[in-house]
């Protein structure tokens, strides 16, 4: 049904637009250096990523990467360094999606800042390496989309560069970032010792042949597995790799912390999927490691939900409370992964992708909601926020949305993302019953994340305002991001029969 | 397609009053409530449904619409009427609306919030009482918390922030227990559903029951989630020893509140127990039949007992609610035609009484700023056409004839005198002895308050309720009264849908 055939680079191009954005914003700048056209570069920097997400969307439903008639099948790029498949363009709607959500918000919260184009490029050119990172089927294209995510993110959470709290969470991000890429690099590194490969596919052909000079390396094998897990945990922010996530956030600016919470935990989480599914098929590399490496994601997932629920309920400061609670749905997602060692293990990494969507609108929204505090300048704990609804109830309204929605209340997407990974995880455990102490464990994680969820919902609501506040402004980009936020959240719910088919037939694909 | 659109119209009216200014938004509100009021309406002169529902009735305004697929089981947008559900959609319509112009008077602050929550409400009410797929059921059984949760933590009284955690908590725990059960049951059904339809469960559930889950067997399964989802449902009706979340809820919420909180969501408990639990489940009806029975005579009793206590008005109200439920309960366990039929009367009847009496109690608050039985007196002096509704109301509660408590109440005993299960004459004459007491704590409660010298010292003119509010209430006791001299407006089609389950019983 090709009515134009495009050469096959063109699959990128989702990829692509981003990068083309980031230039076109250097490109403004040098023609017009320390410019503050705020319009310019936002518009430049939406109108990228929308296009983006555009494309992504129409090669999912045209059927690009998605096998059978009339589809173009999986597309391999540059001797299968890439893979365009429809776990590739999932996540790279993802990335657009909050990408845009961001850059419509970075519009006010940037207003009186200097930096303006550096900060959308960088943006953009992190975008573009979350968006590769989904696209990449080798060791090393990995590392470097990993490497091209990690420095424009070093330099965005310390771009407040008057505020001290801002540097210093960018130096303690970048520091443990450049621990974790070292880690990352020598995993990959220690892998290629072992199977002689740095392509996933060619990683795992090794594994299945049973080469003996493969099981004679099975120690160094483990390791550097071990290690790719630790570069994988940093970037989602998973146990025992989370400690920067609060600090980066709380000194980030709030768009950063939705665009890093969001999307960047996403692209950490397609890299883990495609790895361990597509280069350590799980029997074989059990058969050469003698350990199963879902053991590892299930110890993961429950310490990682248990910890960032449990220190979510500590905090008294809003935007930690988030980052934290960010780190328990790391946890969650990482259910994905341990649910592989069961039969219909696709379908609980299905549910995990889905909750991973649903996660890009309401997570982001309600950094961006912080934002919006922080542009008000209301101060930053849970009595700061008191009583907001009676200056802002539309955007008061759109927090408890995704407040309600993060914490799994129906009638919201959360409910039903999680009620989804909950009954396929269920499913699944009849093969695995290990499997039935994670579902136990996202049960009682959830159930706890309502307090500290609907704690904010009260202060925003029902106390009483400390102090009497001006009247607020009311920054039109901002609201547009958060209101369209608080839709998706609502409107997916309809559309969750597409979606999550399209989220399971993309983890199908390469669990085969 | 009618009932979706009632649905969306609430909805919609719901997103347009919030963003309209304060000034207006209540007039508003009550403009776009007026359609869904008519257009019930015109749904129950349309009416031409028989059967039930879940039991392979012929249903009314039935659509139904693909959704997801969860896991092996489908869910769908499935919606239809019968004589069980519309009744009480046409009690939700019209309580809206009356609700929607008594708070005309004492609310004023952030009105367009207000009016836009009770439209949200609606739409949800609606949904609940439409809906036959669980999951969408659920939904709107869920979205109904929120919005009351800020109805009462914003507009309500002093301790409105403790009341409105107490009822998120206490009935979203509820929810969650009788969802876990639920889903075990349909988990335990195997093979035989394939969907969260409610009449395939029911069916299936009628056929043979579940098989068996967890290493449970299936018989003790059934079991266990009849208990856990009628301890869930018990919550929201509620049933002594559940109910210590209402009186606080009913007192802290404003009047609008109130009057849909007793009006139309204790209905909802009440509406789930019939459909799910005795429906679903008539052996394991016929097994706790007994302590069924003694709970829900209880509820009656210790109920009026607790109002007979009470010397805030609103508060002997909201207790009465309690003994009230108890009767449906009462009704429903009985398990004849008449017991559950009059059940079903009494969920309507009692809406209309319970949001009569919560009006004029908010209505006499608004004049003179107390509720204390104490500090009244005399009040038929100042207020004598709400007075009079009070008095009406308060007759309506006892089971005054040709009103519709009396109705209810008389199908209810009847049909629970004649019932199978043991020791039915002596819980029927209990429960009888509770309608001594309501008479007891209604007559004290409005000899003091409003017969005797006007003593009450304030600064202001207690005056005449304003207009408004004395057509909505006057409006109520209309329904009441047609409903007591004619019970058969709505009684023959909440029969025909009842007498299916009452077949598929033991008893």
């Amino acid at each position: 049904m090709a009515v134009l055939q495009l050469p096959e680079w063109t699959a990128l191009a989702p990829a692509l637009i981003l990068a083309g954005t980031a230039l076109i914003l250097f490109l403004i700048d040098s023609i017009d250096p320390h410019s503050t056209n705020r319009t310019l570069l936002a518009g430049t920097a939406v109108v990228g990523s929308l296009s983006s997400l555009a494309v992504a969307v129409w090669y999912t439903a045209a059927g690009v990467g998605a096998t059978g008639i009339d589809n173009y099948g999986v597309i391999d790029l540059l001797g299968g360094q890439f893979v365009v498949d429809q776990l590739a363009l999932y996540f790279m709607i993802i990335i657009a999606v909050v990408t845009a959500l961001v850059a419509v918000a970075s519009y006010d919260y940037l207003r009186d800042h200097t930096y303006q184009a550096e900060y959308y490029s960088l943006v953009m050119l992190a975008a573009t390496g979350m968006s590769t990172m989904a696209a990449s089927n080798s060791l090393v294209t990995i590392f470097i989309a990993l490497e091209l995510t990690s420095l424009p993110s070093y330099a965005l959470v310390a771009i407040l560069k008057d505020n001290r709290g801002s540097v210093e969470a960018g130096l303690k991000y970048f520091l443990i970032g450049a621990v974790s890429s070292a880690i990352f690099v020598y995993g990959v590194s220690l892998v290629y010792g072992a199977t002689g490969s740095l392509q996933l596919t060619n990683i795992a052909a090794v594994l299945e042949s049973g080469d003996g000079a493969v099981a004679e390396m099975d120690g160094l094998l483990g390791l550097g597995i071990l290690m790719l897990i630790g570069g994988i945990a940093f970037k989602t922010a998973s146990v025992p790799f989370h400690f920067w996530a609060p600090e980066a956030y709380e000194g980030a600016p709030a768009p950063i912390a939705a665009f890093l919470s969001s999307a960047s935990k996403a692209a950490g989480f397609v890299l883990a999927f495609r790895v361990f599914t597509t280069a350590f098929p799980l029997e074989a590399t059990t058969a050469v490691i003698g350990v199963d490496w879902t053991l590892a994601f299930v110890i993961l997932a429950i310490v990682t939900m248990t910890v960032g629920n449990f220190a979510a309920a500590t905090q008294e400061n809003v935007k930690r409370m988030l980052a934290y609670s960010s780190i328990g749905h790391a946890g969650y997602v990482l259910i994905g992964l341990a649910g592989l060692s069961a039969d219909g293990g696709e379908l609980v990494m299905g549910a995990a992708m889905m909750h991973l969507l649903v996660y890009g609108f309401m997570n982001t929204g309600a950094f961006l909601f912080v934002g919006l505090a922080e542009y008000w300048g209301v101060g930053r704990t849970f009595e700061d926020y008191n009583g907001l609804s009676t200056q802002a109830p539309f955007a008061c309204g759109a927090m408890a949305i995704f407040m309600f929605s993060l914490a799994g209340v129906p009638p919201f997407s959360g409910f039903w993302s999680k009620y989804l990974l909950y009954t396929e995880l269920i499913n699944a455990a009849a093969d695995n019953t290990l499997l039935l102490v994670l579902a136990a464990a996202l049960v009682i994680n959830s159930a706890l994340s309502l307090y500290y969820y609907s704690r904010l919902v009260k202060a925003l609501w029902i106390e009483e305002p400390i102090l009497d506040r001006d009247s607020l402004a009311q920054p039109t980009a901002l609201y547009a991001a958060i209101v369209a936020a608080a839709v998706m959240t609502v409107v997916l719910l309809p559309a969750f029969g597409p979606i999550a088919d399209a989220a399971t037939e993309a983890a199908a694909a390469v669990v085969t | 397609m009618m009932i979706e659109a009632l649905i969306a119209v609430a909805l919609i009216g719901a997103l347009v009053t919030f963003i309209a200014p304060n000034r207006i938004a209540g007039k508003l509100a009550f403009a776009i409530s007026l359609v869904p009021a008519a257009l019930s309406l015109w749904l129950l002169a349309a009416f031409d449904g028989s059967g039930n529902a879940l039991l392979d009735g012929e249903l009314a305004f039935e659509s139904q619409a693909a959704w997801l697929e969860v896991g092996d089981y489908s869910i769908s947008w499935f919606v239809g009427l019968d004589g069980i559900s519309l009744p009480l959609v046409v009690l939700t319509t019209i309580l809206c609306t009356l609700a929607i112009v008594s708070s005309w008077t004492p609310i004023d602050e952030r009105e367009s919030q207000f009016y836009g929550l009770i439209l949200f409400i609606e739409a949800n009410l609606i949904g609940v009482f439409s809906a036959l797929d669980f999951f969408l059921w659920f939904v709107f059984w869920e979205a109904v918390l929120i919005p009351m949760y800020l109805l009462i933590g914003i507009w309500g009284g002093p301790r409105r922030k403790y009341a409105a955690i107490k009822f998120f908590v206490y009935t979203n725990v509820a929810s969650l227990v009788m969802f876990g059960a639920f889903i075990a049951l349909v988990f335990g059904l195997g093979d035989s559903v394939t969907s969260f339809a409610l009449p395939e469960i029911a069916t299936a559930m009628l056929d043979g029951g579940p098989e068996g889950l967890f290493g449970l067997g299936g018989t003790t399964l059934a079991s266990v989630v009849f208990v856990a989802m009628f301890l869930g449902f018990a919550v929201k009706v509620p049933i002594v020893p559940f109910h210590t979340w209402l009186p606080d809820a009913h007192v802290e919420a404003p009047t609008p509140a109130s009057v849909l909180l007793a009006g139309v969501l204790l209905k909802m408990g009440t509406y789930a127990l019939l459909r799910f639990n005795f429906t679903m489940f008539p052996d394991q009806v016929a097994a706790y039949a007994v302590p069924i029975a003694a709970i829900a005579v209880i509820s009656v009793i210790y109920g009026a007992m607790l109002a007979l206590a009470q010397t805030d008005l609103k508060r002997i109200v909201a207790y009465s609610s309690v003994s009230s439920m108890g009767y449906v309960i009462l009704g429903l366990v009985a398990y004849t035609q008449f017991g559950v039929g009059g059940a079903t009367f009494q969920m309507v009847s009692h809406g209309l009484i319970s949001g009569l009496m919560f009006m004029a109690v908010g209505v006499i608050y608004n004049a003179t700023h107390t509720r204390m039985v104490t500090d009244m007196s005399g009040m038929a002096d100042r207020m004598p056409i709400a007075v009079g509704i009070l008095i009406a109301g308060a007759f309506g509660y006892m089971g005054l004839p040709l009103m519709s408590g009396f109705a209810a109440e008389y199908f209810i005993f009847f049909g629970a005198f004649g019932s199978g299960i043991p020791y039915a004459p002596l819980f029927t004459a209990l429960a009888m002895f509770g309608i001594v007491i309501v008479a007891g704590y209604l007559l004290f409660a409005l000899q003091r308050t409003v017969f005797g010298p006007y003593r009450l010292e304030t600064d202001y003119e207690v005056g005449r309720a304003p207009v408004h509010d004395v057509a909505s209430m006057v409006v109520l006791l209309g329904l009441i009264i047609a409903l007591g001299v004619a019970p058969d407006l709505i009684f023959d089609m909440i029969t025909d849908a009842i007498d299916p389950i009452i077949q598929g019983g033991e008893f």
